[in-house]
């Protein structure tokens, strides 16, 4: 409709040190790391936290946070990208990849729905989330992860907007068939990959 | 609403700008006539896309400050130092320019008015911009749930929206706004003078067998104060609605 459409006057503010090829269309690169949740921050201690893998499994499993913490760490860089338009480059996490968590049950399943203190839910396909593409972050930027963004432990699956990167994670339901998470269900993109811009629903 | 709802694709569609009004020394009101525009509920934002002669593209969202019900689409925009887009917004863009929109997004910081619980607002700085739809749409609804407003600014000249809401709760009595000056107040200042914490909510909240709906908007500092503080008095944490700007404050 609006093809070939100039904002008069606007010049916009290009940052020649960003590289281009690492900012998704409509996005902007931030140096500080904005909040974003739909209500309190949930404060659960270590000794009631647990980590559990259900739904279309043979056998639920579940680790406490000392076994959780007990599992292999691996250090991440990443872009994040969050649907509110914001990226920030080379962010670094540590957490335990979900192929390890993964490993441990037998599922025909093709979709997980993260589930969290606070009742936050975000849905992906299982595919996202193996293969060295997600992990579960209780560390950022060398100290352990603030509750403010989502500590004790978080997803961390950053290759899609941010919202899919629950905060305050308990755990993964896992299913047949899709099923809209928190935003999804209130318009958002089910996918919702940056770089083909999946904001909301239809995009 | 399920959540598999079909939902209209969100398009992006050319508003003109038909007025503007400074409500702040950095704060303007943008009034726009948006084409084919689907409506919205109090809370929602919207999406502005501004595109450079050369092509280059930058986005940003804004709550509406509109009722629903008006004419017309009110943006209400803080200039930001260093900001890209909103500088051009607040001291570039005039009456007759276009710019790109789509929307409405968001459907759970929302006040649709057919809730009969009481509203409680708490705001920071422009974070009184959702809020403000919502009062608006409470003013020109016919039944009007209690509502009140605890709006942190930090002086005087920072208010947004000041005249408007002193003659809205002059007019209303159930309607209650509360201000707070965290930086400098006038001389005589009656209102609070400083952050708001646990038990300025306490005077000023309802409790919590009220089961008030509560919406807070604004930096993140003051929006983890005010949800935590909320939740301690014991509202009900799905009932406490939130929305933030800003980094964590480090």
């Amino acid at each position: 409709m609006s093809a070939g459409f100039v904002s008069r006057g606007f010049r916009g503010r290009r940052d020649p040190s960003v590289p281009s090829d690492r900012v998704p269309p409509g996005q902007y690169v931030v140096s500080d790391f904005p909040v974003l949740s739909a209500g309190p921050t949930p404060r659960t201690p270590l000794s009631k936290w647990s980590f559990t893998i259900r739904g279309e499994v043979e056998r639920p499993v579940s680790w406490t946070w000392e076994e959780f913490r007990g599992l292999p760490a691996e250090t991440v860089t990443a872009d994040i990208h969050c649907v509110t338009k914001w990226s920030k480059l080379d962010t670094e996490w540590r957490g335990v990849s979900l192929d390890t968590l993964l490993d441990e049950v037998e599922t025909e399943a093709e979709y997980a729905l993260a589930f969290c203190d606070g009742g936050y839910t975000t849905n992906l396909p299982l595919e996202d989330l193996v293969d060295g593409r997600a992990w579960i972050a209780f560390e950022y930027d060398g100290a352990p992860l603030e509750p403010e963004h989502g500590g004790p432990a978080r997803l961390l699956v950053p290759h899609v907007y941010f919202w899919k990167s629950a905060k305050w994670v308990r755990g993964l339901h896992l299913m047949q068939e899709d099923e809209p998470g928190f935003w999804e269900s209130v318009g958002y993109h089910m996918y919702g990959d940056p770089w083909r811009e999946q904001r909301y629903a239809g995009d | 609403m399920e959540g598999t709802a079909l939902r209209r694709r969100l398009i992006w569609r050319l508003a003109t700008l038909v007025d503007a009004i400074h409500e702040t020394r950095d704060v303007r009101s943008l009034v726009f006539e948006v084409g084919d525009w689907s409506g919205h509920l109090p809370g929602q934002h919207v999406d502005v896309r501004l595109t450079a002669e050369d092509g280059y593209q930058a986005q940003r969202s804004y709550s509406i400050a509109s009722a629903p019900a008006d004419m017309s689409l009110q943006l209400t925009v803080e200039s930001l130092r260093d900001g890209e887009v909103s500088p051009y917004l607040v001291d570039e863009l005039s009456p007759g320019d276009q710019l790109e929109l789509r929307g409405p997004v968001g459907g759970y910081f929302v006040w649709d008015g057919r809730s009969p619980s009481p509203l409680l607002l708490v705001a920071g700085g422009s974070g009184v911009v959702p809020l403000m739809s919502m009062l608006r749409h409470r003013a020109v609804s016919g039944r009007r749930v209690p509502a009140r407003l605890l709006y942190s600014s930090h002086g005087p000249d920072d208010i947004i929206y000041r005249d408007e809401l002193e003659r809205m709760a002059a007019a209303d009595p159930d309607l209650k706004v509360l201000h707070v000056l965290t930086r400098r107040q006038p001389p005589g200042w009656t209102g609070y003078a400083r952050r708001i914490d646990g038990a300025m909510l306490a005077e000023v909240a309802w409790p919590p067998e009220s089961e008030a709906e509560i919406f807070v908007c604004g930096p993140t500092a003051l929006v983890e104060v005010v949800a935590s503080g909320l939740r301690d008095l014991g509202h009900a944490p799905e009932r406490i609605r939130t929305e933030r700007f800003g980094p964590t404050g480090r």
